[in-house]
């Protein structure tokens, strides 16, 4: 069976799910290798996890150059595993790093570059010759597409929280690479770095439950009658960019069409008045429940179920109603 | 004095309906009305600011049909000095690589580039990689998804913004810069802007101008293509009641028969 190659996500040797979705992924097509780019020391830290979730083989490049320039040292020991291994295809997450490393892996490798891929199938059933289809959704939801690589290694970015991860045992056979010399004149230098620290909540993109809130929570302080609602599901925050931009909330946390696109069993809307680019990140929940005093805002034309009255005297009722029931 | 080329798209409107075309799954971009895509204000805005501090000369680079030249009018308006546009029936249906070569050997046209600015993602692809191919097909380095850019000589400094925080950047000049959406706040075009942009220079060139075969580029020999595409049946509206000082406990009894909580 044929190797397929999947860049795993990590912040200082700390894993995240998505790898365990690439894994999951790379299944559908052959046998997955996880290839560790990170400092001295990373890839121990990982190969238990990476085991269980199928990874063969765990190729470990290490070096402090690895971690010093952005995404090059990335794309250098890739590209050089394309060569070596003749992988069947190579997974990477479809974050803002991995967009670009499947970019440039593709353009030097002369490969066929699949974005932000939401399931992957092997229309040739798995073993040599796999045919990579990789299945996307693109506009926001609107429409669902196939495609294929038509030269090279299929390069495909896979969108975090796009598939459900599943374990399987792998051998996470150990092998060590090299990280080529970074080319100083052709990379960005790594000067400093400041983490985001994640709070206690679930990650956005990886949440069932969503509580955002819009440009009717009014402040920043108010933020917190969106966070409690939050507290009580379990769920991760989001915000509107009116929200965003009127600071009432952190960027990072942005929905839609320019900010992140979410896919939760349940979304909560909370003075969000539902403009299309917001649907953009969003309508793809499972279910829609939307607060909004305006009874024509538009985000109640794809609201499953929804309440036309003041978010603060709605959310903290349903944030008691749910604390009941949890207990 | 950087001389600065920003590459800017044109981008089916968010407002209006998206669609692809039923006989090749490309963008229908007659269906839609077509803007210069925000991000690219933010591009364009970015290389005025730097201009404006350190002189030098902003040249606007767009890789589109022939109504492209509204979106590079719009970024002359706000102030950039001249354009290179690259339009050819060829390149119907390319790939983002395909587009990435031909933004590459266009580049090459203008003298002495100092920085490229590009948006970090455009609305309608949303491929989040053409600055970095860029950066690889040129072989200057990558300081994408921008929040602040300082040039001091032919050293750049960027601080870049994403999903997993800050990151501090240092390269040397000639660098591929991509800027996120909160780095600035575009200009609008001035009376006077508007004016002077119709008597800007627009170069335009084919493909087999910028010494690309035409057979590099195009759906047919495109390096990745799209088997099917299906249009998702729109959401139907659901309940919807008025708040009687019961709405939470509604929300909750909703949730409840759907076992969501
Ligand atoms: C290129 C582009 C990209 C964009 N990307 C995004 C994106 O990624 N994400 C995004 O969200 N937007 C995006 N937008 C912006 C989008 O068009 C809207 O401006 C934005 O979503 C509006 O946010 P909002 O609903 O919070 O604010 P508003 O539209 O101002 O709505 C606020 C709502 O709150 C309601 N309200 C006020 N007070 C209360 C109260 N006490 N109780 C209940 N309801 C109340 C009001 O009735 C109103 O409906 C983008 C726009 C463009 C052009
Ligand atoms: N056809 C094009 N012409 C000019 N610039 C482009 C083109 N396509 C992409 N870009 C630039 O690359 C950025 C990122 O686009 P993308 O990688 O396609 O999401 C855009 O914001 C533009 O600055």
């Amino acid at each position: 069976m044929s190797e397929v190659l999947v860049l795993v996500d990590h912040v200082d040797g700390e894993i995240k799910k998505v790898t365990f979705e690439l894994l999951t992924a790379a299944r559908q097509i052959g046998e997955p290798s996880a290839v560790v780019v990170g400092s001295p020391g990373t890839a121990a830290k990982l190969k238990e996890s990476l085991a269980a979730y199928g990874a063969a083989k765990v190729y470990v490049a290490e070096s402090d150059d690895a971690t010093g320039y952005l995404v090059t040292p990335k794309v250098d020991v890739l590209a050089a595993l394309v060569e070596k291994a003749a992988p069947a295809a190579v997974l990477v997450a479809a974050t803002a790093d991995g967009k670009e490393i499947a970019g440039r892996l593709a353009a030097r490798t002369g490969s066929g570059l699949l974005v932000d891929a939401i399931g992957i199938e092997n229309t040739a059933g798995s073993g040599d010759g796999a045919v990579v289809v990789a299945v996307q959704s693109i506009f926001g939801g609107a429409f669902v597409v196939k495609s294929k690589s038509n030269k090279g290694t299929p390069i495909v970015s896979v969108r975090p929280g796009g598939l459900e991860a599943e374990q399987a045992q792998g051998a996470a056979a150990e092998e060590a690479v090299d990280v080529p010399a970074a080319d100083a004149a052709k990379s960005a230098r790594i000067t400093g770095q400041e983490p985001i620290v994640g709070g206690d909540r679930p990650e956005l993109t990886e949440a069932s439950v969503v509580v955002s809130g819009g440009r009717g929570v009014g402040s920043a302080e108010q933020f917190e009658v969106v966070e409690k609602l939050a507290d009580a599901f379990g769920a991760a925050v989001g915000a509107s960019r009116a929200a965003v931009d009127s600071g009432y909330y952190p960027p990072q946390f942005q929905v839609g069409q320019t900010g992140k696109t979410v896919s939760p069993q349940l979304y909560v809307a909370l003075g969000i008045s539902g403009a299309i680019q917001h649907r953009a990140g969003m309508q793809t929940s499972k279910t829609i429940v939307a607060v909004n005093k305006d009874a024509e805002a538009p985000i109640f034309e794809i609201a499953d179920f929804g309440v036309v009255g003041d978010l603060f005297a709605v959310a903290p009722q349903l944030t008691e109603e749910v604390g009941k029931r949890k207990g | 004095m950087p001389n600065i080329v920003v590459l800017v798209k044109q981008v089916p409107d968010t407002y209006s309906e998206r669609k692809l075309s039923d006989s090749d799954h490309t963008l229908d971009r007659e269906s839609a009305d077509a803007v210069l895509d925000e991000i690219n204000e933010r591009a364009v805005e970015e290389a005025l600011l730097i201009k404006e501090a350190q002189g030098g000369e902003v040249t606007v680079l767009s890789v589109g049909p022939d109504r492209a030249t509204e979106a590079i009018r719009k970024a002359l308006s706000m102030g950039a000095d001249k354009a290179v546009h690259v339009s050819d029936p060829a390149l119907h249906g390319s790939c983002v690589l395909q587009t990435s070569k031909v933004i590459a050997a266009a580049i090459g046209k203008v003298d002495g580039v100092d920085l490229v600015i590009a948006g970090n993602e455009a609305t309608d692809g949303r491929s989040g990689a053409v600055p970095a191919i860029l950066a690889e097909l040129l072989g200057y380095p990558q300081l994408t998804h921008a929040r602040k850019v300082t040039i001091e000589g032919a050293s750049i400094k960027v601080e870049r913004e994403t999903d997993e925080g800050i990151t501090h950047l240092e390269a040397s000049l000639p660098a591929v810069v991509s800027v996120g959406e909160k780095i600035n706040e575009p200009r609008y075009p001035s009376f006077k802007g508007i004016m002077a942009a119709k008597k800007k220079p627009v170069e335009t060139f084919t493909v087999a101008d910028l010494g690309i075969d035409a057979g590099e580029v195009g759906l047919a020999n495109a390096s990745s293509s799209v088997l099917e595409a299906a249009p998702k049946p729109p959401r139907a509206a659901g309940q919807r009641v008025s708040d009687e000082g019961d709405g939470g406990v509604k929300i909750a009894e909703y949730l409840i028969a759907q076992k969501l909580i």
